[in-house]
């Protein structure tokens, strides 16, 4: 059995990297697999982990649990087209649900936070900042404001304004090409695990 | 021979090779191949030079085609696996104010620890969960294990179970429930995080196996995040790192690092700075100073000479690529 | 009714997690408690919905025998064999030798994997036909990603240790993600989450209305 496993798995890596040389069958029964495998990953999970944790081991006895269940029921109506229209319901509690939880979220967390971080005394805190520090504090306050600049489409980009958002640039370009040197790494990351089970794992050639 | 027949051929031939090689794994005669440190630098001279040949055609109007990238890409990758060539990692100051921030904690502390990532994400995030495990084990640290994706705690599982073999750990007799707890995957994104800082028992009413939240004496009494000395994100995207840092961090006051792979790291360093992350391990590399801090060789040490070269790779063909941009007089289209 | 009851459901759920930040006393704190139960099961059922949608669009499929039909039969019979596997095992089904673990470990692990994996050579070929030095911004980017892609790797301590300690690439690429690259972020961040927040607003005042769809 682990012999047929580690082949199946080493079949099934090959099928999907063969879609380098083109598209053809090997490949299309390899993402066939990964689909439907995928699909029904989800769906026993979510089963086990979710609804029989909550219902059947977890609080089964809270009712108000059930409401939550009635709006998923509603939400799988969906499926049948002439009462398609109640899965509006739960929808609209996703999206109210989301829309009031970010609000917040995203308001203290991604903009107070950070704008408190960016204004930062030159000196430091304590006057203990060093000429790194300064210039670091002064690169992150310019880039900062800068950037936010480019991005405000309200006012047209001329003079002292087009001026700044051209500085605001200049950050992103940077900011965008650190990201792109990150992906490069990431996806190289990932290739030398599969290919590190291909050659280690399964064939055995690496010491 | 028509182009079906040679396609056939191909992997006629691959897969012959493949049953060769797999034999001679079972059968113990195939240990593995190692370079000299003669040979290995003569493949990267050979490499260098083949690379100055395709600059050279380039500069002659002979343009390259995509495979050959695909073939440089998959070679550059390989062939280090092979190498006996060595370099010095360098620890990143997010890695250093990460491991201090772990360091500090007492034996007995309680880790929250979130996988929130699925095997594709696993070369990268692994081999920080491996060492962040080993580390915690051998210090005494209690670990909780919980998922915001449905594949995350069955990766945190399969890291335990290989740390688990450690001699120096496996002589601690570690005791599930006790020592370590795996609480596995809730849905609700962000929404479980939010609940997890009123009471952890309604979002995990039982563990992985499903064993009750009360009958498990790490988690018995742990009641929200008032009760978790640290928390550890392992994360691929989203629900990730930020949603840990909106809600748990800011709303409930929890001190956090993360492990994040490359392509998120770059969106988490404005956190790092404002101080609402400890710190954070950023793709393999990260995982490879992880590993340097916390004295072990994994995955993330073994594989950066692959990742150096693959860079390298890249690097050459963006420059190759610019200079038949530019001596097209910019109009090179490849 | 079809869109007011949603609408009065957005706004008042909305409304609640805003003020249950505020006061995490009762009632809102139930009631967070509450929606927050409701989100994860609703989403459980959504995640479910998307499942059942691939089985009926597969068999709709087959039973129109259109192109490539047989994948569709393939889909199905996975979807199926792995469905029976994980509710035939138990609550169990994950614990290591059950065909729901031998089936993620040996069939989903490697596929998924490998799925992402092969982008590495597309993003490699991609950097060389259209990563171009074409202006000043793309310069920079380039640049950028020069210095980051070599400092972040320990080769580039190795082509640059001639030099001095503060001109290496590591500590290069360091200070560029620290400071350039966070402030570019940080602009990034911080203009994401005011469209967020003014988004959010619009949806739980009921002016954006496009999650409703059409009809009456």
């Amino acid at each position: 059995m682990e012999h047929f496993a580690i082949w199946v798995a080493a079949f099934l890596t090959m099928g999907i990297i063969s879609f380098l040389y083109k598209d053809n069958a090997w490949y299309k029964l390899s993402e066939a697999i990964f689909v439907g495998i995928s699909a029904g990953y989800w769906f026993v999970t979510l089963f086990w982990d979710n609804i029989y944790g909550k219902f059947w081991v977890g609080r089964g006895d809270d009712a108000m649990l059930y409401i939550g269940a009635f709006l998923g029921l509603l939400m799988l109506m969906r499926l049948v087209p002439k009462v398609g229209w109640i899965s509006r319901w739960p929808l609209a509690f996703i999206v109210g649900a989301t829309a009031g939880f970010y609000l917040i979220n995203y308001f203290s967390s991604n903009v107070m936070r950070q704008v408190e971080d960016t204004i930062m005394p030159l000196l430091g805190t304590d006057y203990s900042a060093t000429t790194y520090d300064m210039i670091g504090n002064i690169v992150i306050a310019v880039g900062t404001f800068s950037g936010l600049v480019y991005f405000f489409f309200s006012k047209e980009h001329k003079g002292v304004f087009g001026g700044t958002a051209k500085v605001g640039i200049f950050f992103l370009m940077i900011t965008f090409g650190a990201s792109f040197g990150y992906t490069v790494m990431s996806r190289m990351s990932l290739l030398i695990g599969r290919l590190d089970f291909l050659f280690g794992d399964w064939l055995g050639m690496i010491k | 021979m028509n182009a079906r027949m040679k396609e056939i051929l191909v992997v006629a031939v691959l897969t012959v090779f493949c049953a060769i090689m797999y034999w001679g794994k079972v059968d113990g005669w195939m240990t593995g191949f190692q370079f000299s440190f003669g040979l290995s630098m003569t493949v990267v001279i050979l490499i260098a030079v083949s690379l100055l040949v395709i600059l050279y055609l380039t500069l002659r109007g002979k343009l390259i085609g995509r495979r050959v990238v695909f073939l440089y890409v998959g070679i550059s990758v390989t062939l280090p696996f092979f190498m006996s060539l060595s370099q010095e990692i360098k620890i990143s100051p997010e890695v250093q104010t990460l491991y201090e921030g772990i360091a500090e904690l007492p034996p007995g502390s309680v880790v929250l620890t979130a996988f929130d990532y699925d095997p594709p994400s696993a070369p990268e995030l692994q081999p920080m969960a491996e060492s962040f495990f080993r580390y915690c084990f051998n210090n005494d640290l209690k670990v909780v294990v919980i998922g915001l994706w449905p594949q995350g705690p069955q990766q945190a599982n399969i890291a335990i179970e290989k740390i688990l073999l450690d001699e120096a750990i496996a002589a601690k007799n570690l005791q599930y429930g006790i020592d370590y707890v795996n609480l596995g995957f809730q849905t609700g994104n962000e929404f479980v995080i939010q609940r997890m800082g009123s009471d952890f028992k309604s979002m995990f009413p039982t563990d992985y196996t499903g064993t009750p939240y009360n009958d498990l004496p790490l988690v018995r009494n742990i009641k929200n995040f008032s009760n978790i000395d640290y928390g550890f994100n392992l994360s691929a995207g989203y629900p990730g790192t930020v949603e840990w840092v909106q809600v748990a961090v800011d709303r409930y006051g929890l001190k956090m690092g993360a492990g994040n792979t490359a392509v998120q790291a770059p969106q988490c360093y404005p956190y790092i700075r404002s101080g609402q992350l400890v710190g954070i391990l950023g793709g393999m590399n990260g995982a490879a100073e992880f590993e340097l801090m916390t004295g072990t060789v994994g995955k993330g040490t073994k594989f950066m000479l692959s990742q150096s070269f693959a860079h390298m790779i890249v690097i050459a063909f963006i420059i190759i690529g610019n200079v038949a941009y530019f001596r097209g007089g910019r109009k090179q289209k490849l | 009714m079809r869109r007011e009851i949603p609408l009065l459901i957005t706004g008042i759920v909305g409304v609640v997690f805003v003020i249950q930040y505020f006061i995490p006393h009762w009632p809102f704190n139930r009631m967070n408690a509450w929606f927050s139960d409701w989100f994860s099961i609703v989403q459980a059922c959504a995640i479910w919905l998307g499942a059942l949608n691939l089985i009926k669009i597969s068999i709709q499929k087959i039973a129109k025998k259109k192109k490539d039909w047989i994948y569709s039969v393939v889909i199905l019979v996975f979807f199926l064999l792995i469905t029976i596997l994980g509710f035939a095992e138990g609550e169990e089904f994950r614990e290591p030798g059950t065909g729901f673990t031998w089936l993620y470990e040996f069939v989903y692990t490697p596929l998924s994997s490998t799925m992402f994996a092969i982008l590495a050579f597309f993003v490699a070929s991609a950097s060389y036909r259209a990563f171009r030095a074409r202006n000043l911004e793309a310069t920079l980017l380039l640049a950028a990603a020069f210095f980051v892609m070599l400092g972040r790797v320990p080769i580039g301590d190795v082509i640059s240790g001639f030099m001095p300690q503060g001109a290496q690439l590591s500590n290069l690429a360091t200070w560029i993600m620290t400071f350039p690259q966070t402030a570019g972020q940080r602009a990034i961040m911080i203009g994401i989450a005011l469209g967020i927040v003014s988004t959010s607003l619009r949806i739980i005042l009921g002016i954006e209305r496009s999650h409703l769809g059409g009809g009456d």
